[in-house]
């Protein structure tokens, strides 16, 4: 077409493609497809993000003001469904394709054509379960861990939804393994395995858990539509199935998707702290190990969201147990982003106020997982809005905040432009300060006895249940604030140098910002200086 | 260091201390409720922080936990924030901290991974000999059989001391509330009262009455989706699942109205399932049981007499 034309002048020095198709729909570039994740992403986050306003918008008050409360399910699910699958984790990819050639002087990820076709999927996959909303049924109300035999109640919807989250799946699943070829065979000589940049080590384990747990969800789900439309019962317990069983297969890939969502975050955290503390990450070993080891035991410790069917006593505590342990290797995490601020030599810029909150935030949510994770008190605490604190504390305040963080960190070198602070400062403090409002006190609504996936409540749960909401439309603005912050910065930004930051170390930091469109098409000399985390030695 | 003497305190008497610290807890606390005192407090209170223990053992037992976790937290959270407080405000460039190089420090290290972990030993401990009782429903004196319904609940009172009652009943959402609930009544939801509590969507039309001070065991199950079984102030939920028998118990030590709600989503009416618990004393309760028994007889006496014209079921 006239773009082949138009690639002839080679007037552009980054031989980047011209004309929209090339450029974004038949790329294959590491660049330009972590940038298409990153949007579609930020748009994820904006739908998830209305669909929580309505939510907090019915229970501003007590007695039902806006929706029926079916629709209200139908939001609670769909705002879950959108936010885990349509917005963190494209979002980690997007980064990941960035940012994972760069760190270990690749020239690009290691299956360019499967990279486009993984992207690609998403937009598909998450316009089949948006237009669900627009059936006669209206879209899956069964909560978001679609429980049957609930989930099975919806209309055609379910259908739509399962045919969605397995496109998501195999999205995810060759993402994953485009991570894993890339990182294992294109590392630049000298880039050991125990070099490699913590976001790198991260995402590599990000990718096996994704790897052994998408599969898993794709079955359960596939157990559901064959329960609903071609009479097996594997669910059904008047056909001899077990409804059970599906929390169990449900969970088994659910806990580890946790972690596909926190890892990364942890690796983001361990590149900015380092950043604007100019002292390497302490414990750079440990942070691998605690990496790992936080894997594996997110397989083990499954269970730990049905303490209430009715597992035998055995059971229930080693699920305890199990999940106590997993406490060890984060504590060991944050005690390391301490220890790399101590003596350090500090600034604040907007990345690291992020990273900041995001190590204060996450360790609150970390807390109230620990207290979740004994059963006694679980009794008490499961299914209530203590448990809607717990995760949106550790999604939000973590894993967004990380994926903010990443954004602030590592803008300047995508567009070669500076943001900002003074606005950067501005969103981080305006979202800082709504996001507890937000959801501290629902922590407290929790503890009263109010149960989540509710949509009016007594009247005693009313005052919480405003400051909350007055909290959660602070909270809308943030996306509108750093999209402002974010478009001033390529219209009107200051631009940046090759090293950003004066802390920064590592191979990302040594290409022009912004950078080239090709990158480190022969692979880079390696020297311990260049390296964040050169010097394991000792 | 306090708090591993706290720890082994807990742990050469664990209930013991437990207690001893819920009442620091409570004083120290900044609950506003009064409920902790009076705790058969039977709905929550505006502004409520934190948990109440409840008036049955498996709930204090709940609480204590609870506030052992809680009060872990607190301290280990004053420790790790405190550090990086103190690290932002003096090992800041602007006031010219030069950056340390090390990376390493193999005693800290080892520190923070071994007291963390006597820490969960520490916690587990009470934790599993809890579970350890609550998990005995063996000798009860009164069970029901509690089923799940979109949206409503059905108990069978199946034995009492060892006999049969025949007792058995649909309890949902009152009236009040369900006017009420519906999207833009224009009622008001604080006008919704039972004497002076204001019992919006936490009462039912016909409450379970149970006797206090006798063990009950519940067997929970569900007729379509699955539901869950819970009031606070007993101290546990249980999934009602179709196809599924749970069972749990309680041992109610003061007479008083709990109110709860259905804690497992089920469906559009989820949230308009509540659960209201009565607790008489057992003459009491026996006088109610009687008083049902007879009921159910003249209902079912006339039927017997006129048989062939029509047979009203239970
Ligand atoms: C400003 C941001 C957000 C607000 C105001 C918000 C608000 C809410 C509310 C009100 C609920 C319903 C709770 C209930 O009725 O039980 C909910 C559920 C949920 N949210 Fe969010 N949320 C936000 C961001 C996120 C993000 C970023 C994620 C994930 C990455 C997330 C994940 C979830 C999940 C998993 C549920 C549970 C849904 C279910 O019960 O099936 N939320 N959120
Ligand atoms: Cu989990
Ligand atoms: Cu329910």
């Amino acid at each position: 077409m006239a773009t082949h034309a138009a690639d002839a002048h080679h007037d552009d020095h980054d031989h980047k493609p011209q004309g929209f198709w090339d450029r974004w729909v038949f790329t294959t570039n590491h660049k330009d497809i972590g940038t298409l994740y990153l949007v579609f992403a930020f748009i994820m986050f904006c739908i998830g993000g209305a669909m929580s306003g309505v939510i907090r918008a019915e229970l501003a008050q007590p007695g039902l003001q806006f929706v029926q409360p079916y629709f209200f399910n139908q939001m609670t699910t769909v705002h879950a469904l959108v936010m885990i699958f349509g917005g963190v984790m494209p979002a980690f990819v997007g980064l990941a394709n960035w940012m994972v050639p760069l760190m270990i002087g690749a020239p690009d990820m290691a299956l360019p054509r499967m990279n486009n076709w993984s992207f690609w999927i998403m937009p598909f996959a998450f316009t089949v379960l948006l237009l669900t909303l627009f059936l006669p049924g209206g879209a899956p109300a069964g909560g978001w861990t679609l429980y049957p035999p609930l989930s099975l109640q919806g209309g055609s919807s379910v259908a739509f939804a399962i045919f969605a989250i397995h496109m998501m799946g195999i999205s995810s699943i060759m993402g994953a393994i485009n991570i894993i070829a890339t990182i294992l065979n294109m590392r630049a000589p000298g880039m050991d395995l125990l070099r490699m940049p913590l976001f790198v080590w991260t995402w590599l384990i990000t990718a096996f858990l994704l790897i052994a747990v998408m599969p898993v969800l794709a079955g359960a789900v596939t157990m559901l539509l064959t329960d609903k439309f071609f009479g097996t019962s594997f669910f059904n317990a008047a056909g001899g199935g077990d409804p059970v069983m599906f929390q169990h297969i449900f969970w088994f890939f659910g806990h580890p998707e946790v972690y596909i969502m926190i890892l990364p975050a942890f690796g983001i955290v361990s590149e900015i702290i380092p950043t604007f503390s100019r002292k390497p990450l302490f414990g750079y070993q440990a942070m691998v190990y605690a990496t790992a080891s936080i894997a594996f035991l997110s397989f083990i410790v499954w269970a730990h969201h049905m303490f209430t069917v009715g597992m035998p006593l055995g059971g229930e505590l080693f699920f305890m147990y199990a999940t106590m342990m997993i406490a060890v290797p984060t504590g060991v995490k944050v005690f390391n982003w301490v220890s790399t601020m101590w003596k350090g030599s500090m600034t604040f810029e907007t990345p690291m106020l992020w990273a900041i909150a995001f190590v204060i935030l996450f360790t609150i949510g970390g807390f109230s997982g620990l207290m979740l994770a004994m059963v006694p008190a679980d009794f008490q605490y499961h299914d209530t809005y203590f448990v809607v604190a717990h995760f949106h504390y550790v999604l939000v305040t973590g894993a967004l905040f990380s994926i903010i963080a990443a954004v602030y960190f590592w803008w300047p070198k995508w567009t070669g432009k500076m943001y900002s602070e003074k606005w950067g400062k501005f969103h981080f403090w305006w979202s800082t300060f709504f996001v507890n409002v937000l959801f501290f006190p629902q922590h407290f609504l929790g503890l009263a006895g109010m149960p989540r996936r509710i949509p009016d409540y007594n009247v005693a749960f009313a005052d919480w249940n405003l400051v909350s909401s007055i909290g959660a439309f602070g909270m809308l603005a943030s996306p509108i604030i750093m999209f402002a912050v974010l478009w001033h910065s390529k219209k009107h930004g200051a631009p940046a140098t090759t090293q950003v930051w004066e802390g920064a170390h590592g191979l990302e930091w040594t290409v022009p910002s912004p950078a080239p469109h090709h990158t480190f098409t022969e692979p880079p000399v390696i020297r311990a200086s260049m390296l964040a985390h050169g010097d394991v030695t000792h | 260091m306090a708090l591993m003497v706290m720890a082994m305190k807990s742990l050469r008497n664990t209930r013991k201390s437990l207690h001893k610290m819920g009442r620091a807890v409570a004083a120290a606390s900044l609950t506003l409720s009064a409920g902790m005192a009076m705790a058969a407090g039977t709905l929550p209170d505006r502004w409520q922080l934190n948990m109440h223990p409840g008036v049955t053992e498996t709930a204090r037992n709940a609480y204590h936990i609870h506030m052992l976790m809680l009060w872990i937290c607190v301290v280990i959270g004053i420790i790790v924030f405190g550090a990086m407080a103190y690290a932002m405000f003096k090992f800041r460039k602007s006031k010219g901290a030069v950056a340390a190089q090390f990376s390493h420090n193999t005693v800290a290290e080892l520190i923070w991974t071994i007291i963390p972990i006597v820490i969960l030993i520490v916690c587990a401990w009470p934790a599993t000999k809890i579970l350890v009782h609550t998990a005995d429903t063996s000798n009860p004196e009164l069970t029901i059989k509690v089923t799940g319904y979109q949206w409503k609940w059905r108990y069978e009172y199946v034995d009492y001391q060892g006999k049969a009652t025949g007792i058995n009943f649909m309890s949902k959402l009152d009236g009040d509330s369900d006017r009420t609930r519906q999207l833009k009544s224009g009622l008001d939801p604080h006008a919704v009262k039972v004497g002076e509590e204001q019992t919006y969507l936490l009462n039912v039309d016909k409450p379970l009455v149970l006797p206090t001070n006798a063990k009950v065991r519940f067997v929970i199950t569900a007729d379509d989706v699955i539901h869950a079984w819970w009031v606070p102030a007993l101290g546990w939920k249980v999934d009602a699942i179709p196809g599924i028998i749970n069972d749990a118990w309680t041992l109610i030590e003061q007479p008083g109205t709990y109110r709860g709600q259905c804690a497992e989503l089920c469906g559009q009416d989820h949230g308009f399932m509540p659960i209201v618990v009565e607790a008489k004393p057992k003459a009491e309760f026996e006088q109610w049981l009687a008083g049902q028994q007879a009921a159910n007889a003249a209902q079912n006496a006339p039927a017997a007499a006129q048989a062939p014209v029509a047979a009203p079921q239970g």
